[in-house]
């Protein structure tokens, strides 16, 4: 009797073929969707390894946290301006009147298990988010990623760039404390100097006069439906055009314009990227619980008018701020119409030209280049010194304006009067970007002039003959030196699970041939 | 079994290829570092979960958490980096772009399809062209229109009238008596105190500056009744309550970007980007002793706007 029972699983497991009941439910999933080929084709996809190309796995992770976290919130957030006297379990608010946007921020915070630690962690991971996103756009401005066929992913990304900004200051806005109240009033005000329409489209985003009752609930719906639908969707193309194009990779043995090397998607870019995936969560959550961030039970609610001395926005808002603060007084009154120029050009103007030329700059470097061929390897900084000079000089006008945002700080701090910090910083505005350029390009030249820069040495052993010649021959290398100098094989196509294969103790599944 | 997926000759590649190889010189060793992390990972995430249910800290239902995930995630990047094959591995790029053929085909099929439906019906084409553009057109009222109410004078008016009583924000009347020299109170017209129209438009600063009648500008001269004097409390730049008062050098100061006014001097702003006094409120002392406006505000107060003169 046993002995048939044996006899018909052998049986069924030879009649499900050398891969089992996996292989079967592959098999019926490519009868339906004829997807083997290209599964497998994906399974040996290629991604080159370089420590900065992760920092756009940063940006989509702390994504993937910002939605989980996001959700959470979304569960117990009230979008409404209704007033009603708070009694709830932060005591001191006892009996006060607020917002049900703020009070139901407080009750998340203390009442809600956990939820201090989402709401920090949510923060936290918008500005890791906005901040990997910068760094990761940097990496691919400096070593000309942006180029021939790529310049659409630029784009693509620059927008999320764009997007992520804004839904920043959206969600910011929404728990209605007293220091996101203040930035509500500053946009209202940005939004009322735009010449002509200002008015109209401060009062039909605010619903009328500010603050009105209206801006909390249209936040919130573009805050955490309609700009992260637009980000997942970017995403997605942004993802796509990344498969399709492929990775681009830096030079080196064995790499060139028409080939990828790497680590292959399956087993190991997969165990990396999903690592990845779990340190950016387990970092973020660390950061909420032992980093406060966003204290809004110590701001208290919004009062239009009541304010609180030395805030200063999210990080990514810094450079605004500090614009607005050194932006000398120049308003236009003239012909019965005022363009107050001391809001209008450094919170519409100045962002506009910053982001425009971003947008532009593939064009205008392959214009100026007259390059129009496709590039597949990146650029090492140093070998396109004005490109790396002009983005540096970019670059430090925001970190001045960044600074900027804290004058006042700077002057407490350094026991100076506000109004020399205040002139130094209209000064050096202009001093710091016409200094960093011509540095930047010098370092980069003096760079290039560097033999063999860059590229790890080998050691020499020096020998004396018998008749006192002295001879230098190349040591014997190591296994960890050869690594970079290996030339680069296809991926094995036929893993068989046949008797000649095992998985070793490494967990490397040995391959027979 | 040398089956390749492209059709690149291979050099043989053996269970002993070097790129097949782990990184990790003592594969062993490695493995067993690794379970620790993942050990010590679940033990932590057991740890979450535990503190959840006790309803522990914040900061422990964050250690736990991150900490667990953390360290799984320095695991498995571990596996990944020193485990799997070291590679290199290498991947041929395919053109992306098409024969010129296709490319021909592609541009044929639009311009000659589009031609026989289109040219020949050009009729149609106009009318649904402008079906669509009417819609467009329409579709912006319900979308923008509906959105708030038009500015028209709004920016022009705030609520204070021939009259009104200056209360502070718990509704108490203002007697020319309250405020000692150098005092200042945040006001609002009586009955607006507590609405979202007199704290963001008609809050004013009422200082004391001294006892006699103070003449700030001309033409102002019954606008200081014995030192007191009141401004709208909206920056001139971008709107933000000018709550801080330097009482030595009779400064009003805008804690968001720094811009000063001189009280004494009809809040001329003398430092910071803005570029605007504060408006001054006319008001009279009653015989009753109480602040009350002669009048609203003579010009519109906050930021500038475009139709503002």
């Amino acid at each position: 009797m046993s002995k048939t029972i044996i006899r018909t699983k052998r049986s069924q497991k030879e009649a499900l073929g050398p891969y089992g009941s996996l292989g079967k439910v592959l098999g019926e999933l490519d009868d339906r969707l004829g997807m083997a080929k290209a599964g497998r084709t994906f399974m040996d996809k290629i991604f080159p390894d370089h420590w900065s190309f992760m920092l756009g796995e940063i940006a989509l992770y702390s994504f993937v946290v910002l939605l989980a976290t996001g959700v959470f919130l979304g569960l117990y957030y009230v979008p409404s301006q209704a007033l009603v006297t708070y009694h709830g379990s932060y005591a001191p608010l006892e009996g006060m009147r607020v917002t049900q946007a703020f009070a139901s921020s407080i009750d998340l915070s203390f009442a809600v298990r956990g939820g201090m630690l989402m709401r920090q962690m949510h923060h936290w991971a918008c500005d890791i988010f906005v901040g990997a996103i910068v760094v990761h756009m940097a990496r691919v401005f400096f070593t000309g990623a942006f180029r021939k066929p790529r310049e659409l992913n630029w784009s693509i990304g620059l927008t999320m760039l764009i997007l992520a900004i804004t839904n920043g200051f959206l969600g910011y806005s929404l728990p209605d404390d007293l220091v996101s109240g203040t930035g509500l009033r500053i946009a209202y005000s940005i939004m009322l100097s735009i010449p002509g329409v200002g008015t109209y489209l401060a009062y039909f985003v605010f619903g009328g006069n500010f603050p009105g009752t209206s801006v909390i609930p249209r936040f919130f719906i573009l805050h955490e439906l309609i700009v992260p639908a637009l980000i997942v969707g970017l995403v997605s193309a942004h993802l796509f055009l990344l498969v399709r194009q492929k990775h681009t990779q830096f030079g080196g043995r064995g790499r060139t314009e028409t080939n990828v090397v790497g680590s292959p998607m399956f087993p190991v870019f997969i165990a990396k990227t999903n690592g990845f995936l779990l340190l950016v969560t387990g970092g973020t959550a660390l950061l909420g619980a032992l980093a406060q961030i966003n204290p809004i039970w110590q701001f208290g609610p919004y009062d239009a008018s009541k304010i609180s001395y030395a805030v200063q926005p999210d990080w990514y808002m810094g450079f605004l701020d500090g614009i607005l603060r050194i932006m000398p007084a120049w308003s236009f009154h003239n012909f019965g119409h005022t363009i107050p120029w001391e809001v209008t050009f450094p919170a519409v103007i100045f962002p506009g030209i910053v982001f425009n030329l971003c947008y532009a700059w593939p064009t205008i470097e392959r214009l100026y280049t007259k390059d129009n061929n496709m590039h597949n390897l990146l650029d090492r900084p140093r070998d396109r010194p004005k490109r790396t000079a002009a983005g540096a000089a970019i670059f430090s006008v925001l970190a001045l304006l960044f600074i900027a945002s804290s004058t006042d700080v700077i002057a407490n701090f350094l026991h100076v009067s506000l109004e020399s910090v205040l002139w130094s910083m209209r000064a050096l505005v202009f001093i710091v970007p016409a200094v960093t350029y011509p540095v930047t390009l010098k370092i980069c030249r003096e760079l290039q002039a560097v033999h063999d820069g860059g590229k790890r040495k080998t050691p020499n052993v020096v020998t004396r003959s018998a008749t006192g010649e002295y001879l230098a021959t190349l040591a014997p290398s190591v296994v960890d030196d050869v690594h970079h100098e290996l030339e680069a094989e296809l991926v094995p196509t036929f893993i068989t699970a046949d008797a000649g294969t095992s998985l070793s103790s490494t967990g490397v599944r040995s391959v027979e041939r | 079994m040398t089956e390749h997926r492209t059709p690149v000759s291979l050099t043989t590649v053996s269970e002993s290829a070097e790129n097949l190889q782990p990184l990790a010189k003592n594969p062993i060793a490695v493995e067993r570092r690794i379970a620790v992390l993942f050990l010590a990972g679940m033990l932590l995430e057991v740890g979450f979960g535990w503190s959840y249910w006790v309803n522990s800290p914040s900061w422990i239902l964050g250690a736990t958490l991150g900490g667990g995930l953390s360290l799984m995630g320095i695991g498995l990047i571990a596996w990944g980096k020193y485990l799997m094959p070291r590679g290199p591995f290498v991947e041929e790029r395919h053109d992306l772009a098409s024969t010129s053929d296709e490319r021909d085909a592609f541009a044929g099929a639009i311009i000659e399809r589009g031609a026989s439906v289109v040219k020949r019906r050009k009729v149609l084409g106009g009318l649904l062209g402008g079906g669509l553009g009417v819609f467009s057109v329409t579709a912006l009222f319900p979308l923008i229109r509906s959105l708030g109410p038009l500015p028209k004078g709004s920016l022009f008016h705030t609520d204070w009238r021939k009259g009104s009583y200056a209360v502070d924000i718990t509704g108490h009347r203002i007697h020319v008596d309250d405020l000692s020299i150098g005092s200042i109170v945040t006001v609002f017209p009586e009955g607006l105190q507590e609405t979202n129209n007199g704290q963001a438009v008609d809050q004013t600063v009422l200082i004391r500056i001294s006892n006699e009648n103070f003449v700030t500008q001309k033409g102002r001269e019954t606008w200081g009744p014995q030192g007191y004097l009141a401004y709208s409390k909206l920056c001139s730049h971008l709107g933000c309550p000018v709550g801080l008062y330097e009482q030595q050098l009779k400064m009003l100061v805008c804690p968001c970007h720094q811009s000063m006014f001189d009280v004494t001097n009809g809040a001329i702003p003398n430092f910071g980007p803005a570029p605007r006094p504060l408006p001054q409120l006319p008001i009279y002392v009653d015989v009753a002793g109480y602040i009350r406006a002669q009048s609203d505000f003579k010009e519109p107060v906050g930021p500038g706007f475009w139709e503002r003169s």
